[in-house]
């Protein structure tokens, strides 16, 4: 039956954003066009309309890009004062700030994740980072790394497509102000907000060659991270690429820091807030479509609540809205590309054949672009493929404990340790699986929060490296 | 589209047959007690982050033009003053019957709310409309007097004519910890409403706690209740949206346990026309459809009636009128 009080379309304004037809690659401060000419189209994965033809930058753009950081890097950079080189950040942060709303109408275009999420989220969270830093830049002597830090030189980072934006900004806002410059390849299904990001450099007069911008593919990624002129290699994304990565740099003096997959637990003990909880749980999955390499995709509930848990979840999710991208009152949005929907869909499959029992709420998908809708696997245990493998999309699977001992057991028996979550209202009991659980991150009574001034980073297969807060600073420091 | 004008009777056996044994769980002080606090904790941050993302939601056009004419319907336009007259309720009444003087298109208010004593006044002014009295009793706002004071008080109104009565609870003995005692006068006031319904003002404001407020409206909803409500308006903080959305979560579960609807009533503190439509939105993803029902959910409120009638006016004819355009009652 359909409700009296349906939400009317909401969508926000395309027209805020300019997005031009192509683009080149951003190097030395200029846009430029690619040595050997190539190019790629990126696509809404909404609707699958093309937005813009993006420059493929070659091995001899990775080397003039390099060159050109190199320059900056000696020429003016390192011997920019903290106190300028946080000057430049906070008018990046500032600038961030101001064009939030095209950021965000952008990488809701390029990246199909919901405006409300873009606008709430991955925006404000970019720019509080280039705060952030933009605050320790004259003070790293202070920052417990020795009595006179020195930057690394030039940083060749790689960045994934889940949180574009946001992702460049963790990459490249504790680089500059170590005093580090940047070649940054944005993922090739999501380039076009590092390329406005391009734009708000020039904006702010940052020094051409401090942040250089490579469009391009898995090539151009290989490339950048082989380079000889590279002192330091950032990567997020798949724990395969982390590996391929660490094998192109041992027995170079490059310094690496790899944040990779997960397979989190989210925790709900017998005592928790149910309601909050349940909360917790939609958020920690399908936030971001699960397009996120904390996402709680590992539900242990105790089982003596766990049918009870499981209804209100499932209630929960009937009410998930799933849809338009700019749509204002959209949850959840779509999947990113072709490709990962495919994976999507043959984990999903695997978990069926496996015998879990798989729901999700009736919801009408758009019959253009990439979608996949909310679902949850119940009856899951340890050995099937969808309690193991990160799925990476909005794929919950649904497992029980009895003990808390248990419940860390099940929760650290994976090759992962990226993050975790405990719900419960015992203060003790938060504090015990805490000091127990083999993760980054733990998050108590909440999930997915993040923010500036507290490091974020894997334990196992989830790397290595702590991004965020003074840790963050450590890496591109010697 | 008129709904139901209230909840369906209440059935204290239907409980049994999934469950919830009322008469077991409130036999005694210890009974109430164990099973008010094994309901499950509130967090506060997560309330309030849900409220808040709740309050992001977009409503435009065609629900924006449901949701107002709704929360015009939901309204108790109330006047609980001590220079409260016979010629202010009457305005008040005409107000309620038709708020919008220049669109006959506009609908009634819910209830006309007031003192007990001036319900004979409201009575009158009402006749043949579908605007009902409701009165508050039980020593109103403080609930500080002997109950058979606050029954007395209660059976008053009633004769007098109140469709509803608006109690408040003994946040004393509720703080205390006397569940039992405050349980009891609930359904001693619940009888001496007779064929009233009763509304059961839990005054959140002075309880602090979501915890205190999950608690305190199963046991108004174990009592017999057949709305709870947030605050007589006289405490600050009186509604807010997540102490709402706590109430919502409460009689959506008690649905869930005994298959009986119990309504909500924030009151106090909404004053416009985007705060309704936060709570609208709040009762349609939280507690689900059947509570977008005056019979269901409803504003205590007196000032939010004409900021919703210049969103009307504005919905329908493209302009913001401003305040003079509407009636000061």
């Amino acid at each position: 039956m359909p409700s009296p009080f349906e939400y009317a379309p909401a969508p926000e304004s395309r027209a805020v954003v300019d997005v031009r037809s192509s683009y080149g690659l951003f190097v030395d401060g200029e846009f430029t066009d690619p040595v050997a000419g190539g190019s790629f189209k990126s696509i809404s994965p909404a609707t699958e309309e093309v937005l813009a033809e993006v420059a493929e930058a070659s091995e001899a753009d990775v080397d003039l890009a390099v060159r050109a950081a190199r320059r900056a890097f000696q020429r003016t950079w390192s011997r920019t004062s903290g106190r300028e080189r946080g000057k430049y950040l906070f008018r990046i942060a500032r600038l961030l700030q101001e064009r939030s709303r095209e950021l965000a109408v952008l990488e809701s275009l390029d990246n199909g994740k919901p405006i409300r999420e873009s606008r709430d989220v991955d925006v404000p969270l970019a720019a509080a980072h280039f705060f952030y830093y933009a605050g320790w830049a004259d003070k790293l002597e202070y920052a417990g790394f020795g009595p006179d830090p020195r930057p690394l030189g030039v940083a060749g980072q790689v960045i994934p497509w889940n949180f574009p934006l946001l992702m460049l900004a963790w990459k490249i806002a504790p680089a500059l102000a170590t005093g580090n410059t940047v070649v940054l390849k944005p993922a090739e299904t999501t380039p076009l907000t590092a390329l406005l990001f391009a734009e708000i450099c020039q904006q702010a007069d940052l020094p051409p060659g401090v942040v250089n911008i490579l469009t391009g593919a898995g090539e151009t990624g290989r490339a950048l991270v082989a380079h000889p002129g590279v002192d330091k290699v950032a990567f997020t994304g798949t724990t395969e690429v982390g590996r391929q990565i660490a094998r192109a740099v041992a027995g170079t003096d490059k310094r690496v820091t790899l944040e990779l997959g997960g397979k989190a637990a989210n925790i709900v003990f017998d005592d928790a807030p149910v309601d909050q909880a349940v909360e917790g749980i939609v958020n920690g999955i399908f936030f971001n479509q699960g397009h996120v390499c904390c996402a709680g995709s590992r539900l242990l509930v105790q089982e003596s609540v766990a049918e009870d848990v499981l209804d209100r979840l499932k209630r929960r999710m009937s009410t998930l809205r799933v849809g338009d991208p700019l749509d204002k009152n959209t949850d959840v949005g779509a999947i990113n590309s072709a490709e990962q929907l495919a994976r999507i869909r043959a984990l999903s499959e695997v978990g069926e054949a496996e015998g879990a029992g798989r729901w999700s709420p009736p919801c009408e998908l758009p019959s253009n672009g990439f979608w996949f809708p909310p679902t949850v696997f119940t009856g899951v245990s340890q050995a099937h493929r969808i309690a193991r493998e990160e799925i990476f999309g909005p794929v919950l699977s649904v497992l029980t404990f009895r003990t808390p001992a248990e419940a860390v057991e099940k929760a650290n028996n994976t090759p992962y340790g990226l993050s975790a979550g405990v719900w419960t209202d015992k203060g003790s009991r938060i504090l015990w699986a805490a000091a127990r659980l083999r993760a980054g991150v733990v998050w108590a009574n909440t999930f997915n929060k993040f923010d500036p001034t507290s490091p974020f980073g894997g334990y196992k297969e989830s790397g290595y490296g702590r991004e965020g807060g003074r840790h963050g600073l450590e890496g591109y420091l010697r | 589209m008129h709904g139901r004008a209230y909840a369906e009777p209440m059935s204290l056996t239907s409980g049994l047959e999934t469950g919830l044994d009322v008469t077991r769980v409130t036999a005694s002080d210890a009974a109430l007690r164990t099973f008010l606090h094994g309901l499950p904790g509130v967090d506060q941050v997560g309330a309030e982050a849900r409220a808040a993302s709740l309050a992001t939601r977009s409503v435009k056009t065609t629900a924006k033009a449901w949701a107002l004419d709704m929360a015009v319907r939901m309204v108790d336009l109330t006047t609980l003053e001590g220079q409260d007259t016979p010629g202010k309720v009457r305005a008040l009444c005409s107000k309620a019957i038709r708020p919008d003087p220049t669109d006959p298109s506009c609908p009634s208010t819910a209830a006309v709310c007031v003192y007990g004593d001036l319900v004979p006044v409201a009575k009158e002014a009402l006749a043949g409309s579908t605007v009902k009295v409701a009165a508050v009793a039980t020593a109103f706002p403080s609930g500080r007097a002997t109950m058979p004071v606050r029954l007395a008080d209660t059976r008053a109104a009633v004769e007098a004519g109140a469709d509803e009565i608006d109690m408040v609870i003994d946040r004393g003995a509720f703080l205390a910890g006397r569940y039992l005692e405050v349980h009891d006068e609930v359904v001693e006031v619940k009888q001496a409403c007779g064929s009233a319904h009763l509304k059961v003002i839990l005054e959140t404001g002075e309880l602090a706690t979501y915890d205190s407020v999950r608690r305190a409206s199963w046991l108004a909803m174990l009592a017999g209740a057949d709305f709870v409500k947030t605050s007589t308006g006289k405490v600050q903080p009186a509604a807010t949206l997540p102490v709402t959305l706590v109430m919502l979560e409460a009689v959506r579960d008690w649905l869930a346990v005994t298959g009986r609807h119990v309504g909500v009533k924030p009151a106090g503190g909404i004053r416009t026309s985007k705060d309704a439509l936060r709570y609208l939105v709040t009762v349609k993803e939280v507690a689900g459809d059947a509570w977008l029902d005056p019979g269901l959910f409803r504003f205590g409120a007196s000032t939010l009636l004409n900021d919703l009638l210049m969103q009307r006016m504005r919905q329908s004819t493209g302009r913001y009128p401003g305040p003079d355009y509407v009636t000061v009652d």
